[in-house]
């Protein structure tokens, strides 16, 4: 149990998003709830990689050969952090044009379609 | 569909998703206790195949370039996306930011705000480009360089000066840069296949290790990225900042 017990935190804030987008009432609130949803994946991805005491995968100040964790999982990460940043932004916007056409951030009161 | 029933519906299906998730995590390798061939294989090779002491940036860029291009543009395409649901709509119309929106006024920001944010642009521009420059050595980089040096225009925004930064135009200058930054990453991935031996291909010259112009191509895809980086995240707040202070339904 303890060696997989760190991953659990993944797995709770995957569901603790996911309960803020089911039960949101704002727009903005439910973009950050995504937000959260998505912070679960860099926490999983990072954890796959952890080594136990080793060092970052930077050999500017110890040597080669120096225990250290995957870089692979890292650099995933890296791009996914900027990436979840812009689409935030996209999401955003589209709030921020759904409250222009209707006059409303709460997704209740959207729920005909109007052409 | 009513909130209770929606919320039945998902206690049920939550719970259902928690329990698949922890069994998968169960089948994982202990924390703590990674083996990866590849990941012991790049921290061995990376430094002396690419002159990079920061084999993260050494696999951004190099060995898993590739991926990073896709990134590039869904980055480009978000940013686009932006500005284009932004744009002025057909109802809309420029204002003023004093005349109409009595309700919105708030107090002149204070001298103390004004001085601390114009004082700090200059460290926060130098940061940045000195994250941007030693991204293969150290850790940093394009990407994280880029919301560094994002970071100016913001405080300039704070300061209060939004409307200087309004009159000189930067709309373009700001999409000639983002383009530069994506375009660029492009040419320079294809060069690799014309001079090199395959797309990505490593083909600059890699300098002596952990000196500022070493890693071949690292360091020039790290400029151009940070380039993408500044342009698009400063698009953004300038769309944002103009749809607050200006943008005006009837």
């Amino acid at each position: 149990m303890r060696g997989t017990l760190p991953y659990a935190l993944a797995v709770w804030l995957f569901a603790v998003g996911l309960y803020g987008v089911v039960t949101s009432r704002n727009f903005v609130h439910m973009i950050m709830c995504l937000s959260i949803v998505q912070a679960a994946t860099y926490v999983l991805i990072l954890q796959v990689g952890y080594v136990r005491g080793a060092t970052a995968p930077i050999f500017f100040d110890v040597p080669v050969g120096t225990p250290a964790v995957d870089p692979v999982v890292q650099s995933l990460v890296l791009t996914d952090v900027v990436v979840g940043v812009v689409v935030g932004a996209l999401l955003l916007s589209l709030a921020l044009q759904a409250h222009k056409r209707t006059g409303t951030l709460d997704p209740n009161d959207l729920r005909t379609l109007v052409g | 569909m009513s909130p209770r029933v929606r919320l039945g519906m998902f206690v049920v299906g939550g719970i259902g998703l928690v329990a698949i998730l922890l069994w998968g995590v169960g089948g994982l390798p202990r924390f703590g206790s990674a083996e990866s061939r590849y990941a012991t294989y790049l921290n061995t090779h990376a430094v002396h195949q690419r002159h990079a002491t920061n084999v993260v940036s050494a696999v951004v860029f190099d060995y898993r370039g590739f991926d990073t291009l896709g990134e590039e543009f869904i980055l480009f395409a978000a940013v686009m996306g932006v500005t284009l649901l932004l744009r002025s709509q057909r109802e809309e119309h420029d204002d003023s930011p004093r005349d109409r929106a009595e309700a919105r006024r708030t107090a002149d920001t204070s001298d103390a705000v004004r001085v601390g944010t114009l004082a700090l642009i200059g460290p926060v521009w130098l940061l940045g480009l000195y994250v941007v420059a030693h991204g293969q050595l150290t850790p940093g980089g394009g990407f994280q360089g880029g919301v560094v040096l994002a970071a100016a225009p913001l405080l300039l925004f704070l300061a209060g000066r939004y409307l200087l930064v309004r009159n000189v135009h930067p709309m373009h200058a700001l999409d000639l840069a983002e383009g530069t930054g994506a375009g660029g990453f492009t040419v320079i991935a294809l060069l690799g296949a014309v001079i090199g031996a395959a797309v990505m291909a490593n083909f600059i010259g890699k300098g002596q290790v952990a000196s500022v112009f070493s890693g071949g191509t690292l360091p020039v895809f790290n400029l151009l990225v940070g380039l993408e980086v500044v342009a698009g995240v400063t698009l953004v707040l300038y769309e944002f900042m103009e749809q607050t202070l200006f943008v005006r339904g009837d």
